[in-house]
């Protein structure tokens, strides 16, 4: 009952004071603060991006975007270096590497680039990186053939760790290298070194050395001597037969093999020329008493 | 009885519900202004390991984050006279307050002063089932209490045991475990308008709230304005309001009787402005700056100009005396404490221990109250302002608040009442089965 000339006293509307009250609701609040405007945002972009021409337009205008940048100078990649490889293993890497200069480095893959190179048989490492200037820099770390290796298949050039860096075609082109043979031999090139550093004076008459059953070495010599090695400490052995040889003249001798492989046992092949001889003087021997 | 029981319960459990949730609105409905105080609760745990028996309702620590007031509208005698007037006061507080503390309210425990509260002191008597007193015992002596009747449009705003007694032995406040043949016990039980209640809720729930609690204005002031001791010794609150002054009786930290006089501090301003021919807003802001109870010989010279705006210059200049303005004020408040010392008589206060007086409310603020009511009450009277409660503004720190602070305590620290206590298995039927359990207990 409103009264003659009685001035209300100001209060919230029925609505207000709900609308206050919701706007004071946490979770509602928290909707207003992150999810609305998440929801705006998402469903603006989904009705924008429901049609295919606008999709089309948007990807083209990136992709332009794009290729504007990738294709800067700054970015493009003009020349290839390749630096610590010989002139047969760059002519290699420039085959494998099929690449059309000038190229933006954003289209390079560099980490494929190195491992298609280091998958060369002769490649021990590489590096690859995009020096300043544009020259995309390849640095090569070559394998060093230290030892020929005779197998079925033919002579391959070996390096210290075992792999096969290259065929040989002759023996006479590498007559600095030495030689071994025999399945199982490439995965003990160091030892096969240390034998040839051991055999010394041998070393004029020594023809190889020989894996024998993928366990031992035997070292062949002129007039097809053999020296069996055990299959541990065949560098002692190896040294003993010398010491023997100097002292005895062991393999001035018609001996067909000298067996180390049981160190407290050296055993010698006589030669079969040899045999006959002793049994023949054996048996004069026995004629002379009658 | 039993839907009082239900619908009080129902209120319990929307006040745990507001404990839990943390927070919960103070809603004072007086006749001059509407306050509204946002509580946040702090927990209870700490509380209930250092107190060890914690009351059965619940109690926690709490903050005041919230603190508003507006002048009330459609209140009379502290009863809800328009609604519409009422409910726009009570958002326009609630909305202020909510603002304030930065949270949403949902529950509101409210209070109130007029409706004509009325004591009665009951006495439940009942023999143990048993040896020790449970639980069970207990609801059973409360629900032996012989209800008056207190009429039909009237509604049950508190019920407490007051008192238990254990065969001889009186005075225990908790009887549980204890040994002993025959519990008693005395409960007060303090009535209202049925219909002043059922608007007040109507109101709350226009605005959208939800009521966790009722309380009688002028229990809760009691408890915030009386001292520890004066609660345990024995004393009277006097909530000097708007439109009705409460009084209630504490003795040993219950309340044991309370009454409402229905006139109050409007009152005085419509005596003002009757007498001085000013409208009731320059006459309460006469009151408020001039006002008082005992005249001097200063105050004859003190003029004080009647401000008007009718255009009349004999009219709008007039000046009056503060001893007239106090001659006015006088026989009103002694009208006042003459009814409050008859309603104390009428409760046999003088019989109490104790005869402290505490007068609090915004009416006690007229200087030289004290003194007009000692003459009037007895010897021991004081004023009385709310206790400190945290983060209560400096503005809501006065005697007019005594019983919005003491809606605090009420609704964070309530006493039990009847409907704490688990209603007697008589009334369920449990009983049989009790029966049987205990006919298998006593024979093997």
């Amino acid at each position: 009952m409103q009264q003659v000339g009685a001035k209300c006293d100001p209060a919230p509307s029925r609505w207000v004071y709900r609308y206050e009250r919701l706007m004071l609701t946490p979770l509602f609040r928290l909707f207003l603060r992150a999810v609305l405007p998440f929801v705006v945002v998402f469903g603006a972009g989904a009705i924008w991006l429901s049609s295919e021409e606008r999709r089309d337009t948007l990807n083209a205008a990136i992709h332009d975007i794009r290729t504007s940048i990738e294709t800067r100078p700054e970015f493009m990649v003009n020349v290839m270096a390749i630096d610590g490889a010989s002139a047969g293993i760059s002519e290699d890497i420039r085959e494998i590497l099929p690449i059309d200069f000038p190229i933006s480095s954003f289209d390079l893959d560099l980490a494929q680039i190195q491992d298609s190179i280091s998958g060369l048989p002769a490649v021990a490492g590489a590096t690859v990186r995009i020096r300043p200037g544009g020259i995309m820099q390849i640095t090569v770390t070559e394998r060093d053939p230290v030892i020929l290796w005779r197998s079925q298949d033919g002579l391959e050039l070996v390096d210290n760790e075992g792999f096969v860096v290259a065929r040989a075609d002759s023996r006479a082109a590498h007559g600095t290298l030495p030689l071994m043979a025999g399945k199982g031999a490439e995965n003990h090139v160091p030892e096969a070194l240390a034998l040839y550093e051991a055999a010394g004076p041998l070393s004029g008459k020594m023809r190889g050395l020989v894996r024998v059953g993928e366990r031992r070495w035997d070292v062949v010599l002129e007039r097809n001597q053999r020296i069996l090695l055990p299959e541990v400490g065949a560098v002692q052995a190896l040294e003993r037969v010398i010491a023997l040889n100097q002292a005895q003249d062991l393999l001035e001798r018609d001996l067909a093999i000298v067996d180390m492989r049981i160190a407290s046992r050296p055993t010698i092949r006589i030669a079969q020329r040899a045999v006959e001889e002793l049994w023949r003087i054996r048996q004069l021997q026995v004629e002379k008493k009658e | 009885m039993i839907e009082l029981y239900e619908s009080q319960r129902a209120m319990r459990n929307m006040r745990k519900a507001a404990m839990q949730r943390g927070v919960v609105a103070i809603l004072d409905v007086g006749t001059s202004k509407i306050a509204c105080l946002v509580l946040r609760f702090d927990g209870t745990e700490r509380l209930s390991e250092v107190e060890g028996i914690g009351s059965m309702a619940g109690q926690s620590g709490f903050r005041v984050i919230g603190a508003a007031t507006t002048r009330s509208r459609g209140v009379r005698f502290g009863e809800i006279d328009a609604m519409q007037e009422t409910e726009r006061a009570i958002r326009t507080a609630v909305q202020a307050a909510q603002k304030m503390a930065k949270i949403r309210v949902d529950h509101v425990i409210a209070c109130f002063s007029g409706a004509a509260p009325r004591s009665y002191g009951l006495a439940g008597k009942v023999d143990l089932e048993g040896q020790v007193v449970s639980e069970q015992d207990v609801a059973r002596v409360l629900a032996s209490c012989d209800v008056p009747d207190y009429g039909d449009d009237r509604e049950v705003l508190h019920a407490q045991p007051v008192n238990f007694a254990l065969d001889h032995r009186s005075g225990l406040s908790d009887p549980r475990g204890q040994m002993g043949q025959q519990l008693t016990t005395d409960m007060h039980m303090l009535t209202v308008d049925a219909p002043a209640v059922q608007n007040l809720a109507h109101c709350v729930k226009r605005c959208d709230l939800e009521l966790a609690g009722i309380a009688s204005s002028s229990y809760v002031s009691g408890m915030s304005a009386l001292v520890e001791d004066e609660q345990e010794l024995g004393a009277a609150c006097i909530d000097m309001g708007g439109g009705s002054t409460g009084l209630s009786i504490f003795m040993k930290k219950h309340m044991i009787y309370a009454d409402a006089v229905r006139m109050g501090g409007d009152h005085v301003t419509s005596d003002i402005s009757m007498g001085l021919q000013v409208p009731a807003a320059a006459a309460e802001r006469i009151k408020t700056f001039y006002g008082g109870v005992h005249a001097t010989g200063m105050d004859d010279r003190e003029m004080i100009e009647l401000e008007g705006d009718t255009g009349d210059w004999e009219h709008d200049r007039r000046t009056v005396s503060r001893a007239e303005l106090i001659g006015i004020m006088r026989p009103r408040v002694e009208e006042i404490l003459e009814e409050v010392r008859a309603r104390l008589d009428a409760a046999g206060f003088e019989y109490l221990p104790s005869q402290k007086i505490v007068l609090t409310g915004g009416g006690s603020q007229i200087p030289g109250l004290d003194g007009l009511a000692s003459k009037i009450l007895g010897q021991q009277v004081r004023l009385g302002r709310p206790m400190r409660v945290h983060g209560l503004p400096q503005a809501a720190t006065g005697p007019g608040f005594a019983s919005a602070v003491g809606m605090c305590l009420f609704a964070t620290h309530p006493q039990d009442e009847w409907w704490d206590f688990d209603l007697p298995v008589e009334r369920y039927p449990v009983r049989s089965l009790m029966r049987a359990m205990r006919w298998f207990r006593d024979n093997w």
